[in-house]
């Protein structure tokens, strides 16, 4: 450590190229940021511990049938389940037919298989007595500017109401917010409404339910349960397909796009280039100071000790721009969350992708600095101080 | 002054890469004979040639900071295009999968197929709609069809939990009449009212057990796969079975999703369509198939290139930082001579030239170099992803097409143009007898 103004120096000898290198460094590390969060986020979709306490039972057949309303009241009664809730698929969109938005039909206590977003009491109470009333999630409130006592209308895509026309309106009761303001997820972006209201409306339910949501008292036992869920239905007309929230977060991403994939790919583009610009600066640093390595070793300077020195400022210029990158990106992740409005949420840069990318930093420190390093350490005085 | 020199600079480069980017290959080519002329005919432009020939000469002694040029920017293309290519594949398979004279009728205000219900009644009004085409016994070639989901087991699947979303489409004979892409390629056609099937090229790649012969589990029944299929667009992610077979499994009676029909020319769609639409009977969107292919596609395409530039601008901001540097340091290696040069009557611009020149030659190397890698790693790569619009995982091949290409050379010059500007100004600004004196 007591060398470290040395190094500093050594460092920012040139600074000109020490600054463009940085910029480099930071820009490969804030795309590693950024595109670690995106994975982060994919791969953390459900992966709440409240995900694991909840069962989702759908159709085996496929995620567009639905379930007969009795099944509930039987999944009720499976030992381990404490609470059974179930929701349609609406297919909402807001004033233009593409402008689609997550919009569910739920049971009454659905949002309190949800302890993770909260509804205020008041409000609460006011959509449970309106047969008409939707609740609809802040991010979505903001974006649009809906207010309580607005009137809603919605197209759906798929459900007609009564008069046979697709338009349907409702009224806003209450406005849903995560427990946690800095988690936006995908409550912020919904639209709740009574499931009876949308089975009374629609001719085209009649008591079907798109999906049951159970939760289980002990997630130990989620995989006995689910089974047991099957169970109730198996070889009749309408199978089911039970399973954790998690797991069923987990297989939806991976039908989306292999992230993983893309990721790596991309992040092994940028590494190699930034090794390779990082190792040629290293080198014309060292290059550059020939004499001055010899100096130093004239005086007194030990073989590993300049060895050191030389690796510790290539670490450091790395160290340097990995913090500066992710620091950028803990800055940017945020308000690119805010920006889209909860339709991309970015977590901000984690415990684990910043022990990654520091981990990352020093060893590519270590790599492009290992070549200066061991030519400097094998310099020659005599030759060196010559210009040989 | 000084300051406000700069900033008028990087307005003016900024703005030229905005236009540049936007130049069609035609306009390339003006710029280079326009170069080429000047190089040749003026005398400024000799200097600049002679000047820029000693700088690439001298190339193969700096092969280390020239090589971080060239990878660097290979880097940079070889990111966007591979995310190009991928939003292309993706567009293309779509957009092949209609045509302009194939119709496509849904309930009104259905976003896709899926979500589309149309009663047995409405089929029959639409198969009497004016500008159909009819086949050789006089029956119009109209194609009424129910499209579903299925979970399938994929291949490689570890547990029962690793099932995947197929779209199923329940077709009658006229699809194949239809469809004249769509060929049977082993096996055969499912025979009707048997719960047989028949699975896309695509699906079969993606999903286990669809084998010619194989019996495969769909939701409680048991089904045969007859046979497989190829189109070679989007319909090859798809399951086909018999129509009214798909009807009672998922409960439809006799209504469908969605009616496709033959129009006798793509100039009969307007006849077709305002028949059909002021028709008071029905309440339906018709459109072209092309059109409601590529409309499926325009959302995920966007976000796909979106990211890829964005990836690629970050990459690229990188990037130039790294060729300034490296010229920067080549033209500092270089100071004294050319201070010389100026010395002894060149002007600046020619140096500026020079510089600039060299810078950008290496970026069309690393330009080349990094379409070429994304070419070689990606061109017909297979990916799959859930399409909007659609029900089930969606195949299709990474496309480097020319087109992708061509952004992706765009780039490498203009992040070589910006990586030599600098150095090349400073270059050209050092008072020479500082630059002389210099080292």
């Amino acid at each position: 450590m007591k060398y470290f103004h040395l190094i500093w120096a050594a460092l920012f000898r040139r600074k000109t190229r020490t600054i463009l290198t940085l910029v480099s460094i930071i820009a490969a590390f804030l795309l590693f940021g950024l595109l670690d969060a995106v994975r982060v986020s994919f791969e953390q979709a459900g992966q709440s511990a409240n995900g694991a306490e909840r069962l989702q039972t759908g159709s085996r057949l496929s995620f567009i049938e639905t379930l007969p309303f009795s099944l509930g009241a039987q999944i009720e009664r499976v030992p381990g389940v404490n609470a059974v809730a179930y929701a349609n698929w609406f297919g909402g969109a807001y004033q233009d037919p593409h402008n689609q938005i997550f919009t569910f039909a739920v049971s009454p206590n659905y949002i309190d298989m949800y302890p993770e977003f909260v509804l205020d009491a008041a409000q609460r109470k006011a959509w449970d007595a309106d047969l008409n009333g939707v609740v609809v999630g802040s991010v979505m409130a903001k974006r649009y500017n809906w207010k309580v006592g607005d009137k809603l209308p919605l197209m759906s895509q798929i459900f007609p109401n009564k008069e046979g026309s697709k338009n349907w309106s409702f009224t806003i009761d209450g406005i849903l917010h995560s427990k946690d303001p800095s988690q936006n997820g995908f409550f912020d972006a919904i639209v709740l409404m009574h499931w009876k209201n949308f089975d009374e409306t629609t001719p085209y339910n009649r008591g079907q339910v798109g999906w049951y949501i159970s939760h289980v008292t002990d997630v130990n036992q989620s995989d006995r349960v689910a089974k047991a869920i099957d169970a109730l239905s198996a070889n009749s007309d309408h199978e089911t397909k039970t399973q954790t929230e998690q797991a069923a977060s987990a297989n939806w991403v991976k039908q989306m796009l292999n992230i993983g994939l893309i990721v790596t790919s991309i992040m092994g583009a940028v590494f190699f280039t930034l090794l390779l610009l990082t190792g040629n600066t290293m080198m014309q640093a060292v290059r550059e100071r020939t004499s001055e390595l010899a100096v130093l070793k004239t005086i007194g300077f030990s073989n590993a000790n300049v060895l050191g020195m030389v690796l510790a400022e290539s670490v450091l210029l790395l160290v340097l721009g990995g913090v500066i990158g992710l620091g950028l990106v803990s800055i940017l992740a945020p308000a690119i969350s805010a920006g889209s409005g909860g339709m991309m949420h970015l977590p901000s840069v984690g415990i684990g992708s910043w022990t990654l990318g520091l981990a990352l930093a020093l060893g590519i420190g270590f790599v492009v600095g290992a070549l200066p390093a061991l030519r400097a350490m094998r310099l020659n005085i005599v030759d060196a101080l010559a210009g040989r | 002054m000084k300051f406000l020199k700069g900033l008028l600079t990087l307005i003016a480069v900024f703005v030229g890469i905005a236009v540049f980017l936007m130049l069609p290959w035609q306009g390339l080519i003006a710029i280079l004979v326009l170069l080429g002329l000047w190089m040749t005919l003026t005398r400024r432009g000799q200097q600049a040639a002679s000047v820029a020939a000693i700088g690439i000469a001298t190339l193969a002694q700096r092969a280390g900071s020239a090589a971080v040029i060239v990878i660097g920017i290979a880097g940079v293309v070889g990111v966007l295009v591979a995310m190009l290519a991928m939003a292309q594949g993706y567009a293309d398979t779509l957009k092949r999968t209609g045509s302009e004279d194939t119709a496509i009728v849904l309930r009104g205000a259905s976003a896709s197929e899926v979500s589309s219900v149309l009663s047995h009644d409405s089929v029959v009004v639409i198969e009497q709609a004016p500008g159909v085409a009819k086949d050789d016994a006089g029956k119009p070639i109209v194609s009424p069809e129910i499209v579903v989901a299925a979970n399938l087991l994929v291949r490689g699947a570890k547990d029962d939990d690793d099932m995947g979303s197929v779209q199923m489409r329940g077709v009658g004979d006229e699809a194949w009449k239809l469809r004249t892409n769509a060929k049977i390629i082993a096996g055969r056609k499912f025979e009707p009212g048997k719960y047989e099937l028949v699975a896309g090229k695509g699906a079969q790649a993606h999903f286990a057990g669809l084998e010619p012969g194989a019996q495969i589990k769909i939701g409680s029944r048991v089904w045969t796969v007859a046979g497989i299929f190829e189109s070679g667009d989007a319909l090859d992610s798809e399951i086909w079975a018999d129509a009214k077979v798909v009807g009672d499994t998922y409960r439809r009676g006799a209504s469908v999703t969605s009616v496709f029909a033959k129009l006798t020319s793509p100039s009969a769609f307007d006849a077709f369509k305002s028949a059909l639409t002021t028709d008071p009977r029905l309440q339906v969107d018709v459109d072209t198939s092309q059109h409601y292919f590529s409309k499926q596609s325009e959302g995920t395409s966007k976000a796909i290139r979106i990211i890829g530039i964005v990836v690629g601008a970050i990459m690229a901001i990188g990037a130039i930082f790294g060729a300034l540097n490296t010229m920067f340091a080549a033209v500092v290696v270089r100071a004294r001579e050319i201070a010389t040069l100026r010395a002894i009557g060149f002007r600046g611009l020619p140096v500026v030239v020079a510089v600039m020149l060299e810078t950008m030659l290496l970026a069309l190397a690393g330009g080349v170099l990094g379409g070429l890698i994304a070419w070689l790693a990606f061109n017909g790569y297979s990916a799959s992803t859930l399409s909007m619009g659609s029900t089930g995982q969606l195949m299709f091949q990474f496309n480097v097409a020319p087109s992708v290409l061509w952004t992706g050379i765009k780039w490498a010059l203009a992040i070589g143009f910006v990586g030599g500007l600098y150095p090349a100004l400073r270059a050209a600004r050092l008072p020479v007898t500082v630059a002389l004196r210099e080292q």
